[in-house]
């Protein structure tokens, strides 16, 4: 079967630096892969150059074996590719019920209808008039955004009408997955969906990709906790200044001395010989 | 020929005054990545302390140019210490209306001073005029030249050599960094909006004697042009600046010599608007960067807003409809009439500013189109006066959304810029197409208000009418807000790039918002030509925008109720305190400071 998500010598230079350099990576239906690496290593650009939010120098990346190197973020959210952010993008002034709709908006139809050019004019107008099948779809998702929050247990539910910036840093890491599967993605991309989490609430994520995995979804998942990644992943990439520099089942990488080495940094590394050769 | 080296040393003399406004405002973007507003009123102080200076105390030419500098430096500290520092901690758009809010005070403070008259600022230097090849150049040319190369070693000097000049390069580079590493950033800011005011005051000065005239209307002007210069060479780069001034000056020198000279303006916002477009980080902005990754909801406040429940709103909505049934006076109807059509004004700009998150700053074009339109087709194709002002409506949908595409993806304050110089454009269009708008002469004779074959002369009809219309826009845009559009409108303006990703194209939703806005700014506009009868150029300007625009944040970003509230307020207070009209302005900067300061996320609390 082919698969899902093809990258091809996939290149970015910021000046001097290459943040990207020429990355191959392939993704199967229902796989979930990681991403791990030191900071800087070019995890988060790749993810921009994937889901269309930066351009690649070079390089080529393939979404269900046609060509998308380039696209417009909003054209490939449409093709089904959703995305969380490493630092936290919600809508701090929409409330969580709006954040989550937003996510669920390539999927409106009957208030979008595909009209070319008059398009957007219909849109408002059928915004502004509400004929019974915009209700319909509408509230037909706002009851879809409550079985995406039930997966939450009771973290966000009662918390569904406030605003998105009164909610703790968790919960807003969560409105953000909530969001994304709210598009009712075929590919899912997570950028350190437990950054700043405790344990628990960690485990409580860790339990919630597995199940989103177990469901089928292709999951590319950049993550710094280790322990996650084992037990999640079918395959680990490793990266460091731009380069894929291991790849394989998790516990191979593991002890790959480049992927240690990258790890403990090169100047320890160095230093480590030199003092050796002292 | 000859002709052609003068034009071409006019270009780089007045390129030259750009200069030291461009650079102050480079300076101060490369610190604190915002654009002074108020740059053009500190050159406005500065030309007429110039005026007080020469005419008055009968200075020195090297001693006036010394007390310009250091009294345009003193403002500039005042600016950054009591204007500015306490919203450090604030949110972005913060800064960006206190400059709008500062330049609006000191203008005003001057105009009160000075009366609004223009003054002769005579200049110090014989009147003789030297033959260079074919052209000629007077002293006052090369004092500028010499002014402009001093300023610009001296700054050299001082960003290379001073410490207090690394601690700026540092604190441009990476704020943060600096700030980690012991650079005190509040003397970099010191230093930085003192220099700045320094250079715009003497150049003020300089102007005010190349023209031998100085008025109040030179602020916004230089503001503008300054903005246009820095935004060409690249938002925060200093020798940008003086190049981006350079080629303006030029641009506007030949524009001048094929066009005339009321094209001057026109050409330098249509090349800043090019600019833009085409390259939005200026002319010599290095390979495109990484993008950015800015936290969340750091543009607007939060904020909860206040709920109003529906038999309150209902309630004051039967006051104000049987109003004129009461005895009360011709004036308090008049008054509020004023509100209403301040208040549809607002409703599209709480819309566009509040709700999608695009500051304009020049929306009093879509009244100026709306109105024109509405006008013209019923003096000229004798369209019903109802018919008239809906098709006024719908010109300013239209031809507003054409107009101000260019800026959809423009983010922040560069999307300020855009509008002003969009606004500007409109203006000086009118002005020059004759053929259409007659010009300078204006519009008389426009028909009045009526409906339906019956003149609405009577001081209660258009009274109800105007309400009636501003009440079903309110009740429409409470709809649009309560559909996907609102939340869609709310996630760009929050973050567009998590929008973007799931899907909302910000053309399409930002064109929206403007369509809608449009019309009914243009619906205010068309109202207001069948009320006064008379329109030119000049009768929407950029008061009436900023006026808006404190009404919005006085309401609440993107709250309906808010701008009708903030429009009554701001409108009716003034009359109720009998406050002279030449004090209102004054009175609307200095509670735009307020507000932005005390309670940013206004009245009723932004939606």
């Amino acid at each position: 079967m082919a698969p899902m998500l093809t990258l091809r010598g996939l290149t970015r230079r910021f000046g001097g630096l290459t943040a990207v350099d020429a990355i191959d990576l392939d993704l199967a239906k229902g796989e979930l892969v990681s991403i791990i690496g030191p900071n800087s290593a070019g995890k988060t650009t790749l993810f921009n150059l994937v889901t269309g939010h930066d351009r690649p120098d070079a390089g080529a990346v393939l979404f269900e074996e046609r060509d998308v190197t380039a696209l417009s973020p909003e054209t490939l959210a449409a093709r089904g590719i959703a995305r969380t952010f490493q630092l936290g993008r919600v809508f701090a002034n929409l409330s969580v019920m709006d954040n989550i709709l937003i996510g669920a908006h390539t999927r409106l139809r009957a208030v979008r209808p595909a009209v070319p050019v008059i398009g957007p004019l219909i849109e408002l107008g059928l915004a502004l008039l509400r004929p019974a099948s915009v209700k319909a779809e509408e509230e037909r998702l706002r009851e879809e955004v409550k079985i995406i929050l039930a997966r939450f247990g009771e973290r966000l539910l009662p918390r569904i009408d406030q605003p998105a910036y009164s909610l703790s840093y968790a919960n807003r890491r969560r409105v953000e997955i909530a969001r994304a599967l709210a598009l009712k993605p075929r590919l899912l991309l997570l950028d350190e969906p437990t950054a700043g989490m405790n344990p628990s609430e960690t485990a409580e994520m860790q339990g919630l990709v597995a199940e989103l995995k177990a469901e089928g979804l292709t999951i590319l998942l950049i993550e710094h906790k280790l322990e996650m990644v084992m037990r999640l992943s079918d395959r680990v990439v490793v990266m460091d200044e731009g380069k894929k520099i291991a790849e394989g089942a998790g516990e191979a990488v593991r002890n790959d001395p480049k992927v240690i080495e990258a790890y403990l940094g090169h100047g320890l590394s160095g230093a480590a010989e030199q003092e050796s050769a002292a | 020929m000859s002709s052609w080296l003068d034009y071409t040393i006019n270009g780089l003399i007045v390129g030259n005054v750009y200069a030291l406004v461009a650079v102050g405002l480079a300076l101060i973007f490369g610190v604190s990545r915002l654009i002074n507003f108020a740059q053009g009123s500190i050159y406005l102080v500065g030309a007429y302390i110039g005026w007080v200076a020469v005419v008055q105390l009968h200075t020195p030419l090297p001693l006036t140019i010394i007390v310009v500098a250091a009294a345009a430096a003193l403002v500039g500290l005042v600016i950054e210490r009591f204007g500015l520092r306490p919203l450090q901690n604030s949110v972005r758009i913060a800064p960006l209306l206190a400059t709008i809010g500062i330049s609006f005070v000191l203008d005003q403070l001057v105009m009160l001073t000075f009366s609004p008259n223009p003054r002769a600022l005579p200049s110090q230097l014989p009147d003789v005029r030297f033959q260079v090849g074919g052209g000629t150049i007077g002293p006052l040319d090369l004092l500028i030249a010499g002014v402009g190369l001093t300023s610009a070693l001296l700054l050299f000097v001082f960003l290379r050599y001073s410490k207090l000049g690394w601690a700026v390069r540092a604190a441009s580079q990476d704020r943060d960094a600096a700030m980690q590493m012991g650079v005190d950033v509040n003397r970099v800011n010191q230093a930085v909006f003192g220099i700045a005011a320094a250079l715009g005051g003497v150049s003020g000065m300089l102007v005010g004697m190349y023209y031998n005239q100085i008025d109040t209307a030179m602020s916004l002007q230089a503001t503008l042009k300054g903005v246009v210069a820095e935004v060409v060479g690249g938002a925060g780069n200093v020798p940008g600046a003086v190049i981006g001034s350079l080629l303006l000056g030029l641009v506007e020198s030949y524009g001048v010599a094929v066009f005339g000279t009321s094209y001057r303006n026109l050409f330098a916002f249509l090349l800043l608007v090019v600019v833009l477009v085409l390259r939005p980080n200026g002319l010599f902005a290095s390979a495109r960067q990484a993008p950015p990754e800015p936290l969340t909801g750091t543009f607007i406040a939060p904020s909860r807003p206040l709920r109003i429940p529906r038999w309150a709103l209902l309630a004051a909505a039967a006051i104000f409809a049987l109003l004129p049934l009461l005895p009360v006076s011709f004036y308090v109807l008049q008054t509020l009439i004023n509100a209403w059509l301040l208040g549809m004004l607002a409703l599209s700009l709480t819309l566009v500013a509040g709700t999608i998150g695009q500051v304009s700053l020049g929306h009093a074009a879509l009244l100026a189109i709306g109105a024109y339109t509405s006008a013209l087709l019923s003096l000229s194709a004798a369209v019903p006066v109802g018919l008239a002002i809906i098709a006024g409506g719908l010109m300013s949908a239209a031809l507003g959304t054409i107009l101000i595409s260019p800026s959809f993806r423009l983010r922040g304050h560069y999307v300020s810029i855009a509008t002003l110089a969009i606004g500007e454009i409109v203006s000086l269009v009118i002005l020059n197409w004759e053929s259409v708008t007659r010009g300078p002469i204006g519009i008389s004779g426009i028909p009045p208000l009526s409906l339906f074959g019956y003149d609405l002369v009577s001081p209660a009809s258009i009274y109800w009418f105007s309400f009636a219309v501003m009440v079903a826009l309110a009740l429409l845009q409470a709809r649009l807000l309560g559909s996907h559009l609102g939340r869609s409108f709310r996630a760009i303006r929050d973050d567009d790039i998590a929008a973007r990703a799931y899907g909302l194209s910000l053309n399409r939703y930002k064109s929206l918002a403007f369509i809608f806005g449009g019309f009914a700014a243009g619906v205010s506009g068309g109202i207001a030509a069948h009320l006064y009868s008379y329109i030119n150029h000049e009768t929407f300007n950029t008061q009436q925008s900023i006026l808006a625009l404190t009404v919005v944040i006085l309401g609440g970003l993107g709250n309906v109720v808010g701008a009708v509230v903030g429009s009554v307020a701001l409108v009716g207070l003034p009359e109720l305190f009998r406050i002279a009209a030449e004090y209102r302005i004054l009175i609307y900067g200095i509670v735009l400071l307020l507000l932005v300061r005390f309670r940013p996320q206004g009245l009723l609390g932004t939606i």
